[in-house]
């Protein structure tokens, strides 16, 4: 019973930390910061996955987002010296008070989280999860070289592509 | 214990946050965390799904997202730089040559 509760408040915990930077991720006007909060809210969908009994998904979470994404994106925002965000009429106005389209995006969005929740509760409570875990680590990587192995070698290649068209991008034009 | 409706509805509160951030922010790298935002998101509901369903499924699909997420982030900001290196903006307003 202690356990229970003791999962159901961490789920809150992790939940609202993840929640609380994600919406401070889009109200900085500093990208860094952006970067930063985003490595919170990272951190904290990575412990919802322990609680969900996915330690591999836990692990990649931490070691390829927060770790190699997040740490590319630091990079660029450092390398282009640009930091804020261009209010060339009004810097006192914050970027999420700004009138117009952008309203319009805030109250969609409002929307799409009511309809959501309101879709998700109508439906039949699938209830506390059952049955074991089948998640080892060891599981997944036996499914991922048998079953999937086709994709995985696939994705193979699409790194390689990503890879090839980031250089050619991002090389200096030579006129 | 938490249910899957649970994670459920904290997935599509993540979804809906990136959401915004595409629509309300005016800056491409805080657009591309936004992006960010919302894979992850999904990333929560295959977990949350594949533990209910009790397959490993969901993480494998998770760890697909990912490579996806890695090359789109890769290929978007070399974009951005490339953008950057034309207007000295990265303000999206700024770069519509391709508008009607």
């Amino acid at each position: 019973m202690v356990a229970f509760a003791l999962v159901m408040i961490s789920f809150y915990l992790l939940g609202s930390v993840a929640v609380i930077a994600s919406i401070l991720v889009i109200a900085q006007r500093n990208p860094i910061y952006s970067v930063l909060l985003l490595i919170a809210s990272f951190g904290a969908l990575s412990g919802l996955y322990v609680l969900l009994d996915a330690p591999f998904a836990a692990a990649i979470q931490i070691i390829v987002y927060a770790g190699a994404i997040m740490v590319l994106f630091l990079f660029v925002v450092m390398l282009l010296n640009a930091p804020h965000e261009d209010t060339e009429h009004d810097l006192r106005v914050h970027p999420l008070m700004r009138v117009g389209p952008m309203g319009f995006g805030v109250v969609l969005s409002l929307v799409l989280v009511a309809e959501l929740v309101v879709a998700l509760s109508a439906g039949r409570e699938p209830g506390s999860f059952s049955g074991g875990s089948t998640s080892s680590v060891a599981a997944i990587g036996r499914a991922l070289f048998t079953e999937y192995q086709f994709a995985f070698e696939v994705t193979s290649i699409l790194i390689l592509v990503a890879m090839v068209g980031a250089v050619v991008l991002a090389k200096k034009e030579s006129r | 214990m938490p249910s899957l409706s649970h994670y459920l509805v904290l997935s599509a509160i993540l979804f809906s946050i990136g959401t915004a951030g595409v629509f309300v922010r005016r800056n491409l790298i805080t657009i591309l965390l936004s992006i960010e935002i919302m894979l992850n998101a999904v990333n929560l509901s295959f977990v949350a799904f594949g533990r209910a369903l009790g397959t490993a499924d969901g993480q494998i699909i998770v760890f697909f997202v990912m490579t996806v997420a890695a090359a789109e982030a890769a290929v978007g900001l070399a974009i951005v730089i490339g953008l950057f290196r034309h207007r000295e903006s990265l303000n999206p307003d700024m770069f519509t040559s391709l508008k009607w």
